[in-house]
């Protein structure tokens, strides 16, 4: 019985392969606008702070390796069509999707721990606990332990920290902030349509 | 876009015809030997293109989204550290995706799969079973299309509804359908016995 628990029941299996699906469509062309924001920004991001928010961390992190998985097998599934190994090993920014996985399962673990209690917001109601739990998930997975890896690994491949951390403040950090934000609002709809998503008993 | 052979360039050189597991070794051993010697690269990685018979523009397409981030890099360490070191900073960058990017444009994505499918095989010990894996790789492949139709829809909906520039207009509707989609696939699955040992 051990293993088998282990193993991914059917009713997993098909969520952890739509969800790795959902990001890969989220990179495709058709960007999301943000009000306010003449930019497009990329949604992929928004697919895997999605997957660990929704899924909780092992089918979160589940569904994000194997999006990368298929990427580094040639399929053209980043944003703008790209894929191939070279986007998870040599390109400078490949830190920040190697560490899309850890960033899941953070996600995951945090919303695990507290969505169904109300230990860490007291006082709150229903709607603000759900939203603050969100956005500390998705801040602190989707955005500190992503940036804690892509960082460093842009600073050792164009050889200067300052640039590495300027570009990926200006480059990412709005629209990750953003895209948190609407992570955190869309888990908090649908964790109080669907109670048992993440961390019930039926969940792992 | 997804097509059958995603970025793969059909072609009959000795490139093509290494098997995925080799090519990677020997990808690793040019990963460290261009870093070492990033301006001396240059003209094997060329050669090595020409070997592949990749056509030009499809070469230069795979450092194109590089470019931005070259410009910067060159620029500013340029200013800092001086031009030589500027030179080899973004040109071993250039290089190294160019040739990761030549074992992804030589190799099938089938064969790709197989050979991270092999390497993924330890780890059964652990509890991840390859016919897991292999289903689970295939499903998403199927399920990209469904869940790009997904997307599609709900976005021209929220056109017609006049909501079609708020994303939560947009992401709510999309995780349901996209929830539903799971649950029935995961009962489709169920009812040919995916569960039975």
């Amino acid at each position: 019985m051990t293993t088998r628990s282990r193993t991914l029941r059917a009713s997993d299996l098909a969520r952890v392969a739509v969800f790795a699906a959902l990001i890969a469509a989220l990179g495709l062309p058709g960007p999301l606008y943000v009000p306010g924001s003449p930019v497009p920004i990329t949604a992929q991001t928004l697919g895997v702070m999605l997957a660990g928010a929704l899924l909780g961390a092992r089918r979160g992190a589940m569904a994000v390796v194997t999006f990368l998985v298929l990427v580094a097998a040639g399929l053209p599934l980043l944003a703008g069509g790209r894929g191939g190994i070279s986007w998870l090993t040599t390109a400078p920014n490949a830190g920040y999707l190697l560490a899309w996985p850890l960033g899941a399962l953070v996600i995951g673990l945090i919303s695990e721990r507290m969505y169904p209690t109300y230990r860490f917001t007291p006082g709150l109601p229903a709607a603000a606990h759900r939203f603050v739990s969100g956005l500390l998930a998705t801040i602190g997975g989707g955005i500190i332990v992503v940036y804690a890896i892509g960082i460093p690994v842009h600073a050792a491949r164009v050889d200067s920290g300052f640039l590495a951390v300027v570009q990926g403040v200006a480059m990412f950090l709005p629209g990750d902030l953003i895209k948190a934000g609407i992570t955190a609002l869309v888990a908090s709809a649908v964790h109080r349509a669907l109670p048992g998503l993440v961390g019930g008993r039926d969940g792992h | 876009m997804t097509g059958p052979l995603g970025l793969y360039v059909p072609g009959r050189s000795p490139l093509h015809r290494c098997p995925p597991g080799p090519k990677l070794l020997g990808l690793a051993v040019a990963l460290v030997l261009a870093l070492r010697y990033p301006l001396l690269a240059a003209g094997p990685v060329v050669a090595l293109y020409a070997l592949a018979r990749i056509p030009v523009r499809l070469a230069l397409a795979q450092v194109r989204p590089l470019w931005g981030v070259l410009l910067v890099t060159g620029v500013f360490q340029t200013i800092t550290i001086g031009w030589e070191r500027a030179a080899e900073i973004t040109s071993s960058l250039m290089l190294s995706v160019a040739l990761a990017s030549l074992v992804t444009l030589t190799t099938r994505v089938s064969a790709m799969l197989d050979t991270i499918a092999g390497v993924a095989r330890p780890l059964r010990r652990i509890g991840i079973e390859p016919d897991r894996v292999a289903l689970l790789l295939a499903l998403t492949i199927r399920c990209v299309p469904l869940l790009t139709d997904i997307l599609g829809s709900v976005r021209e909906a929220q056109l017609a509804r006049g909501a079609g520039r708020n994303p939560l207009a947009l992401v709510v509707p999309v995780i349901i359908r996209t929830l539903r989609t799971a649950d029935a696939l995961g009962e489709a699955l169920t009812a040919r016995g995916v569960d039975d040992e």
